[in-house]
C-alpha cells in the first residue's frame, strides 16, 4: 500500500488536499482534508440579527447569494416574517442567477480544462477539446465570459450587485424594479437564452430537458456539435457515467419557493423519495480539529477549534448525517428529487456519476432559464417587495436553500434581541465531510475508492474529474 | 472573471496587455505536484514573477502558527509560503479588504487572528510589516473593497503592465487613488433624497438612506456610484446601504449595519469634509423645503409620479 497525497486543487474554489491509499494499481482508501479554518460562526454570536445579513455571504465569493438567502430564511423564520410575493419573485431570480452562472463558471473554467491535460493526448478528440477548454487562453471563454458578464446584469437590476448583496432581506428585497427595467431583464434573459442554446447545447433548452434516458442523452449529443455534446461524447468515451459512485443516498432542501411548492423538489431519495426531516439532521466532529462528544444537531451545535490537534483527525470539516447516514447533494440531487427522468434513470443505472452530476447541472440551466422568463413575467409593477422587519427578542429560525452546489442550511437562535447562536451546515460540508464515529467515509471518500492510479501518477486524472464533479466549494465547507 | 469593459472577456484584455498568468488557483491546469512546482520556483526566484496578487486575510492563528490555513500539499502555513513568496515579486497586490486590512475575517475577537499583508485594520504592520516594499521599490498594494469592483484590479493590473503605476498613486492607506480618492457619494442616485434630507424608514424605501438605515456613502472612499457594478448596480442602486467596506474596520462598525447610529436624533457620522454645524443647518432649511413628491417618495418602493406637464404661461410673444 502506498499513500499519494494529492493537493492544492486549483480550480477548485477554496483548499483541498486528498490522501490516496494505492494498492494493486487502485485507491483503497481517501481521507480529504479541508486545511483552513474560519471561524464564521462564532463571529455572528451577540451580533444584531440583521448583522447576519452583512457578514454570511462574505463567506464566499461564488455561494455569496445562498449564503444571503439562507440567513434571510432563517431570521424571517425566527420573525414570522412572510415575503410578498414580488419578493418571492425577485429572491428566485436572483438566486437562480447565482446557481446559472456557477454551474456555467464550473463547466468552463473549473472542470472541462482537465480534458485538454496531456495525459489525453494520444485521443482522438484531444486536439479539438484542448483548443476550446485549455485553462486560460481556450476559445470557449472568449465566448463564456462575456455571456456570463451579459447574465450577471440580472444582479445588476435586481441585487445591485453580486456578490455581497443586501438585497435579500428576511421580508423580501430592497428593489423595487421599474417598469423600463423589467423589459431590459427580459432582453438580458432572451440574449442568454441565445448564448446557451448556440454555444452550449445546440438546441433549444426545452428540447434538452424533454430528454428522458441515458440512451436518449447519447444519441443528442452524437448528433451536435456544442460543447455539452462535446463533454458527453468525451465523457461516454471514457466511461465517466460509471466513475465516481458515491452512497446514492439524496438530499435536497428544495429550491426555488413557490404558491404551494418550491419550483425544485425537497426529500431525501434513497431507491424511494422520503419527505425531508430536518430534524434528523446531526453534525459529528469524530475526525475533525474540533472540540465535541456525540453529535449535535445544529441548533444545539457547537464549533470550537482544537489549536493543537486532534489524534485521529484530519480535517477542520465536520461530518453532516441525515438520519445517521452519509448523503450526497447538489444539481444531481436536486434533479433526482424533482423525479428528472434523465437523472432518476442515470442513478438508477449507474448511480451518481461524474457524467450524471455534471449533466443534472446543465438540466438545471436548461429547466431554470425558461423558469426565470416566467418568474420575471409574474412581477407586478406597484405591488411591494418587501415586508417590514421587527427584530424578535428571542426564537430560534432555520433556513434551509439550495446554493448551487447543494443544500445549505442555516440555524440560528435570537436571545434578547441579540443572536445567540449560528450554526452553518453548507453543501460541500456534506459531500466532503470526513469519517464519523462509526467509520462511514463521507461521499467522495466513497466516490475515490476503486479509481485506477497508474504506479507513475502523482496526480491521477481520474481523480481530477470524480473530485470536481462535486463542484466543491471548501471556503463554505469551512465557513 | 467580471471584467466590465472586456468584449472578449477580462482574460483576453489582460493577455493583450501582456500579463500572463503564471499561477492561479481557480484558473490554472496545475494541480498538485504541478502547481507546487510553480510555486515553489516562484519562491525560490526561479520563475521571475511580476506582479503577485493574494487574495484572503492572513491566518497568524492558532498562537501565530499559522496552522489556521496549511498550504494544501505542503504541511506549511499559507502565511509562510505569502512571506517568501512576496519577497520575489515587483509588485504586491491585496485583493480585497481581508487580504489588505484584515476585513470580515478580523471581526469581534478574531479568534484566527487575521490581519492584512501590510496593516492590521487602520494600522500599519501587518504580516509582511511596515517597512516591507517589493522589487519596484513599492509598499503593498491594497485593492480593497468586499467585494472590489472587478474593473479595481484589472484598471490596477493594466496601469502597472503599462508602466504607470507609481508611489504617489497611492493613497495613504496604499489603496489606488483612481478609486480610492472619490465617495461613494458621487453619483448617488438618491441625490435628491439626500438634499432633501427625505429620508428613508425601511428596507426597501426610496428615500436616502443616511439618516435611519446607517448608510455611510458621504464618508466611504469608492467610486460604485460613478462605475455601476454589472453595468448597472450598485449597493445604493440596489436599495441597500452602503456599508464602507473599502474602508479598513468596515467590519466592526460599533452599531448594527443597518442603524444609523444618532446623538439627540443627528447622524453621528457626517459626510468627511462638510463642517457639522453648517450640515446641521442646511438638513434643517433643506426638510422645510422638501417637495411633497419627494417626501412622499422616500418611504415607499415606488416613485410618485413626477407630472409631466409644465406650467401653462402666457402665449409666446
Amino acid at each position: 500500500m502506498t499513500r499519494l497525497v494529492v493537493g492544492p486543487f486549483n480550480r477548485v474554489e477554496g483548499d483541498l488536499e486528498v490522501a490516496l491509499d494505492v494498492a494493486d494499481g487502485r485507491v483503497r482508501s481517501a481521507e480529504v482534508s479541508s486545511s483552513l479554518y474560519r471561524g464564521f460562526e462564532a463571529m455572528l454570536v451577540g451580533k444584531e440579527p440583521l448583522d447576519a445579513l452583512v457578514i454570511v455571504p462574505r463567506i464566499c465569493g461564488i455561494c455569496s447569494v445562498a449564503q444571503s438567502a439562507a440567513a434571510a430564511l432563517a431570521l424571517a423564520d425566527a420573525a414570522g416574517l412572510e415575503t410578498p410575493r414580488n419578493g418571492r419573485l425577485a429572491k428566485n431570480l436572483i438566486q437562480a442567477c447565482e446557481n446559472v452562472a456557477d454551474h456555467l463558471t464550473h463547466f468552463y473554467c473549473f472542470f472541462m480544462p482537465d480534458f485538454a491535460r496531456e495525459a489525453y493526448a494520444g485521443q482522438p478528440w484531444h486536439a479539438a477539446t484542448a483548443k476550446r477548454f485549455q485553462a486560460v487562453s481556450g476559445t470557449a471563454l472568449a465566448d463564456f465570459l462575456p455571456a456570463r458578464n451579459g447574465f450577471l446584469r440580472v444582479m445588476g437590476y435586481l441585487a445591485g450587485k453580486w456578490p455581497h448583496t443586501l438585497a435579500l432581506q428576511p421580508g423580501g428585497t430592497t428593489r423595487a424594479i421599474t417598469p423600463t427595467e423589467k423589459v431590459r431583464l427580459a432582453s438580458v434573459l432572451r440574449e442568454f437564452r441565445a448564448f446557451l442554446e448556440q454555444t452550449v447545447f445546440a438546441d433549444t433548452l426545452e428540447n434538452f430537458s424533454a430528454l428522458g434516458s441515458p440512451a436518449a442523452l447519447q444519441v443528442w449529443a452524437q448528433q451536435r456539435d456544442a460543447d455539452l455534446p462535446r463533454f458527453v461524447n468525451t465523457a461516454l468515451a471514457l466511461g465517466l457515467d460509471r466513475t465516481g459512485r458515491a452512497t446514492d443516498r439524496f438530499l435536497s432542501f428544495g429550491a426555488y419557493a413557490g404558491d404551494t411548492a418550491p419550483f425544485f423538489a425537497s426529500g431525501l431519495w434513497a431507491g424511494a423519495t422520503q419527505a425531508l426531516d430536518a430534524g434528523r439532521i446531526v453534525e459529528d466532529v469524530s475526525h475533525a480539529w474540533l472540540a465535541g462528544d456525540a453529535p449535535l444537531p445544529p441548533l444545539d451545535g457547537e464549533t470550537r477549534p482544537l489549536a493543537d490537534g486532534k489524534d485521529g483527525a484530519y480535517t477542520w470539516c465536520k461530518a453532516p448525517r441525515y438520519a445517521g447516514e452519509v448523503v450526497e447533494t447538489g444539481a444531481l440531487a436536486r434533479q433526482v428529487l424533482s423525479s428528472h427522468a434523465l437523472a432518476l434513470a442515470q442513478v438508477v443505472e449507474h448511480g451518481g456519476s461524474v457524467l450524471a452530476r455534471v449533466t443534472a447541472r446543465m438540466l438545471e440551466v436548461a429547466r431554470l432559464l425558461p423558469q426565470m422568463e416566467n418568474w420575471l413575467r409574474e412581477i407586478e409593477m406597484g405591488e411591494s417587495f418587501c415586508a417590514q422587519w421587527t427584530t424578535p427578542q428571542q426564537g430560534t429560525g432555520i433556513g434551509l436553500v439550495e446554493a448551487a452546489r447543494g443544500s445549505l442550511g442555516h440555524w440560528l437562535r435570537i436571545e434578547r434581541g441579540r443572536i445567540a447562536s449560528y450554526q452553518i451546515i453548507a453543501p460541500t460540508t456534506w459531500n466532503f465531510s470526513p469519517r464519523d464515529a462509526a467509520g462511514q467515509p463521507g461521499a467522495l471518500e466513497q466516490a475515490l475508492v476503486g479509481l485506477p492510479v497508474a504506479d507513475d501518477e502523482k496526480n491521477p486524472v481520474l481523480v481530477q474529474h470524480v473530485v470536481r464533479s462535486f463542484d466543491p466549494c471548501m471556503v463554505c465547507t469551512v465557513h | 472573471m467580471l471584467g466590465g469593459d472586456a468584449r472578449r472577456g477580462v482574460l483576453e484584455q489582460l493577455a493583450s496587455a501582456g500579463l500572463e498568468f503564471v499561477a492561479h488557483p481557480a484558473l490554472r491546469e496545475e494541480s498538485g505536484e504541478e502547481a507546487l512546482d510553480v510555486l515553489r520556483d516562484a519562491a525560490s526566484g526561479a520563475l521571475p514573477i511580476d506582479v503577485l496578487c493574494i487574495e484572503g486575510a492572513m491566518l497568524r492563528g492558532p498562537n501565530g502558527t499559522g496552522r489556521f490555513h496549511v498550504m494544501a500539499g505542503t504541511g506549511e502555513p499559507m502565511i509562510a509560503w505569502v512571506r517568501r513568496l512576496a519577497k520575489q515579486a515587483k509588485y504586491v497586490l491585496a485583493i480585497g479588504s481581508c487580504t489588505a486590512f484584515g476585513g470580515i475575517n478580523a471581526s469581534g475577537e478574531n479568534i484566527t487572528e487575521a490581519c492584512g499583508l501590510q496593516f492590521d485594520g487602520s494600522q500599519r504592520g501587518g504580516l509582511l510589516g511596515s517597512e516591507f516594499v517589493s522589487g519596484s521599490g513599492l509598499p503593498v498594494i491594497n485593492v480593497s473593497g468586499c467585494p472590489i469592483h472587478a474593473d479595481w484590479i484589472v484598471d490596477t493590473l493594466m496601469s502597472i503592465a503599462g508602466g504607470a503605476h507609481n508611489a504617489e498613486d497611492l493613497d495613504e492607506l496604499q489603496r489606488p487613488r483612481f478609486y480610492s480618492e472619490q465617495l461613494v457619494h458621487h453619483g448617488c442616485p438618491k441625490n435628491e433624497f439626500y438634499e432633501f434630507k427625505a429620508s428613508a424608514q425601511k428596507a426597501s424605501d426610496l428615500g436616502c438612506l443616511m439618516e435611519n438605515l446607517g448608510c455611510k456613502g458621504t464618508q466611504a472612499h469608492a467610486d460604485c456610484n460613478t462605475r455601476p457594478w454589472h453595468g448597472v448596480g450598485s449597493c445604493i442602486r440596489g436599495g441597500f446601504s452602503c456599508i464602507a467596506c473599502t474602508e479598513p474596520g468596515f467590519e466592526d462598525p460599533g452599531h448594527p449595519f443597518m442603524e444609523t447610529p444618532k446623538v439627540a436624533g443627528i447622524p453621528i457620522g457626517l459626510p468627511l469634509d462638510m463642517p457639522k454645524a453648517w450640515f446641521v443647518a442646511l438638513a434643517a432649511l433643506s426638510k422645510s423645503a422638501t417637495p411633497k413628491r419627494v417626501r412622499e417618495s422616500a418611504t415607499r418602493d415606488t416613485p410618485a409620479i413626477l407630472s409631466s406637464a409644465k406650467k401653462l404661461k402666457g402665449p409666446r410673444q
